[in-house]
């Protein structure tokens, strides 16, 4: 482990003293653990061995801003909203609405019963990355709902990174509580860095409540990210996750779903496009803990250029699960001979009485349907970006508010047309 | 010079990996005329109406195809439909995620026809092909039933307005009042805007809406006799057999079948 990742450097990281503590011991047991290897099945295809630490250094203090943080224009209507600057708090505001129900956004340290919060639902590292996000996270951020709470409008939260060759740590800890019903939306953004990003969200949807949430990722193109997201969902509660790969250079998000209470449902969706040399890399786990439990997984993605991108998901169904539906699909895109998809779905099922599915396909555009296209008078390269459009139609139509919905659809839209032009200027006819 | 309005067929020869499909079709269609190609099984029909719109995975050996003086076998499929060609599939593909409005719009973007007044035309003609204007908003065919998707290809034909349509066996797996309001908005279409029709069939209860000028039997790759509306009801009560005779490879004269003549020429000339 490089010598920047140490513990005088956890311990220089401000917080109360039970914090302070609690990093101190991640920050010692650091040494111990070793940086993953892509022989572990969990990091299959992975590219981590072209992590250098040594080019990144923890942040102990805010570094001054390189620039404005990005907010995307649908900010108005939100009941929250969180910046966060390489992993500390930069502004926060809560509507008066949000405020008078009692919700509760703010940093751990700030709390009076902030201890009770951290850890939460992620009990146990699970990497390196959970470790240092232990030892280094400089403000972790609590968001609570309360019992019986119902939010109109989404709470946003943009996670920005413009810290140079830094290892940046957010730390995210969500407690929806029992038939609350919240939206959260979470940007994460850089400016043109060269930096490391190990986010982590902890969130705990209580009995009958819904939860829904979006990871929008548009990092910088020199960017790496390592996501860690852990949602426990409660009995009879609903779980919405969407997560949005557009960015970074190379972004691997860990999705741990975990149904704790009897009747709870999850549905997990993903939408990534990759270009140049791009690799969007998701871990999906959906773990069945209890019955009558349900889980939907359909992730989507576009593959362009040179870039790459890894899925592989297990769905596990522990004995006491009975009646459990676990589905779990996977379909790629390759718009180019060059770009690659790896698709890898597993399956663990310890009891009967279950009813499971997996399916994953990589194909080019299909030939069928861009004859048909081209057969009505639509050029090839037009064709293409429809059906392109098209595939990821079904999963755009499950983000969960429609700002997200129309953002990721122009960026989409944007990214095919500056293709088409592209090919156009290359092989000009 | 004004080019001759013709769509004409010469010689055309056609491979799929080394099987020899057409040996040598030779036809002519005028605007307003309506040919009906009919054949047995494997005859190479399907073969000549996607070797037209210049599918994929079909190699042309020999021969030409001409759209009012245009070339049509060196120019992509999108250059052909835009050149004025339609071809109505036997298996209309579903098209996830793309509505058929976004399509036709892309169509007339890309051909410069006007994008205004699509969604006006589509509800004109989805009520004239007797087609739930609800269907429109649909992905292109898809959950359609067999009928619908038939209506809806001809629906989009009335909309683009092509000169030619190359029809492949669009009644097959339709219903009756389904047959007849496709087999009527074509035959409108040849009456309204001139379309020139060669429509795939196997059945002659199509052509009794659609009352072809001219009927071509088509087998082992060769048009083995030509004629007029009563060589398909020949076909209906002889069989290809019938017609035929035994002699499936039959010289390229035309079997006689006491029409005045059976080389085809342009009725209306």
């Amino acid at each position: 482990m490089p010598n920047a990742f140490n513990s005088s450097v956890s311990a220089a990281l401000p917080g109360p003293e039970w914090l302070t503590d609690l990093r101190r011991e991640a920050a010692e047991g650091i040494g111990d653990v070793v940086l993953p290897s892509a022989d572990e099945e969990v990091w299959r295809y992975s590219r981590i061995s072209e992590l250098d630490l040594d080019r990144y250094v923890p942040l102990t203090k805010q570094v001054s801003p390189l620039g404005p943080v990005p907010i995307s224009d649908a900010v108005d209507r939100n009941v929250v909203t969180l910046v966060l600057r390489n992993g500390w708090l930069e502004t926060s505001s809560i509507s008066a609405e949000a405020a008078e129900l009692g919700v509760t956004v703010g940093r751990i340290g700030d709390l009076e019963d902030g201890a009770t919060y951290f850890p939460s639902v992620l009990e146990n590292p699970v990497d390196l990355f959970d470790h240092m996000n232990a030892a280094f996270t400089p403000e972790p951020i609590v968001i609570v709902i309360p019992d019986g709470v119902c939010l109109r409008e989404p709470i946003l939260i943009f996670l920005h990174t413009d810290a140079d060759s830094a290892a940046v740590f957010p730390r995210l800890l969500m407690r929806c509580g029992s038939g609350s019903q919240a939206t959260i939306v979470e940007h994460h953004s850089s400016s043109d860095v060269v930096s490391v990003v190990a986010p982590v969200l902890e969130a705990q949807v209580g009995n009958d409540a819904r939860l829904s949430h979006a990871l929008v990722q548009d990092l910088g193109s020199e960017v790496r990210q390592f996501a860690h997201q852990v949602f426990h969902v409660g009995q009879s509660a609903v779980l919405e996750a969407f997560v949005a790969g557009l960015g970074g250079c190379y972004s691997r998000t860990r999705t741990d779903c975990r149904l704790v209470g009897r009747g709870g449902e999850a549905r997990l969706t993903a939408a990534y496009h990759g270009e140049g040399s791009q690799t969007h890399d998701f871990r999906t786990f959906q773990e069945h803990a209890a019955p009558d439990t349900t889980s939907e997984l359909l992730f989507k993605g576009a593959l362009d250029d040179a870039s790459r991108s890894v899925y592989s998901g297990l769905i596990s169904v522990e004995p006491e699960a009975v009646r459990t539906r676990a589905y779990q699909t996977n379909r790629n895109i390759k718009l180019s001979p060059d770009a690659w998809a790896h698709s890898v779905p597993n399956l663990e099922i310890e009891t009967d009485d279950v009813i499971c599915s997996h399916a994953s396909t990589v194909s080019p555009v299909d030939e069928e349907q861009l004859f048909y296209l081209e057969s009505r008078g639509i050029p090839t390269a037009i064709a293409e970006r429809l059906l392109v459009e098209g595939f990821f139609e079904d999963v755009l139509a499950r983000a969960p508010t429609e700002p997200v919905a129309l953002a990721l659809r122009a960026t989409l839209v944007g990214r095919l047309v500056r293709r088409l032009h592209n090919s156009r200027t290359e092989t000009p006819k | 010079m004004k080019s001759e309005r013709v769509l004409r067929i010469e010689g055309l020869c056609v491979k799929v990996g080394d099987a020899h499909i057409l040996g040598g079709i030779d036809l002519e269609v005028r605007p307003g005329e309506v040919h009906a190609v009919m054949g047995p099984n494997g005859s190479g029909k399907s073969t000549l109406a996607h070797v037209l719109m210049g599918r994929h995975g079909y190699e042309v050996t020999a021969g030409t195809v001409t759209l009012d003086g245009t070339s049509l076998l060196e120019l992509a499929p999108w250059k052909r439909a835009q050149s004025g060609l339609f071809l109505a599939l036997q298996h209309p593909t579903e098209v996830p995620g793309v509505s058929l409005e976004a399509m036709l719009a892309e169509a007339a973007a890309a051909g410069g026809r006007d994008q205004v007044g699509i969604r006006e035309s589509l509800l004109v003609e989805a009520r004239r092909i007797g087609l739930d204007a609800r269907l429109l908003d649909r992905p292109v065919n898809v959950d359609l039933s067999g009928g619908e998707k038939k209506r809806n290809e001809a629906l989009q034909m009335s909309v683009i307005r092509p000169l030619y349509a190359v029809l492949d066996e669009i009644d097959s797996g339709l219903d009756v009042d389904a047959l007849v309001a496709v087999a009527q908005r074509v035959k409108d279409a040849t009456d309204e805007i001139g379309l020139g029709v060669l429509v795939i069939t196997h059945f002659s209860r199509l052509l009794e809406v659609l009352e072809p000028d001219w009927v071509h039997v088509l087998s082992n790759g060769r048009i083995r006799a030509s004629g007029g509306r009563e060589l398909a009801e020949r076909l209906e009560v002889e069989g290809y057999g019938g017609v035929l005779g035994e002699a499936t490879d039959a010289p390229e004269v035309a079997v006689n079948l006491g029409v005045s003549e059976t080389l085809i020429t342009d009725p209306l000339a």
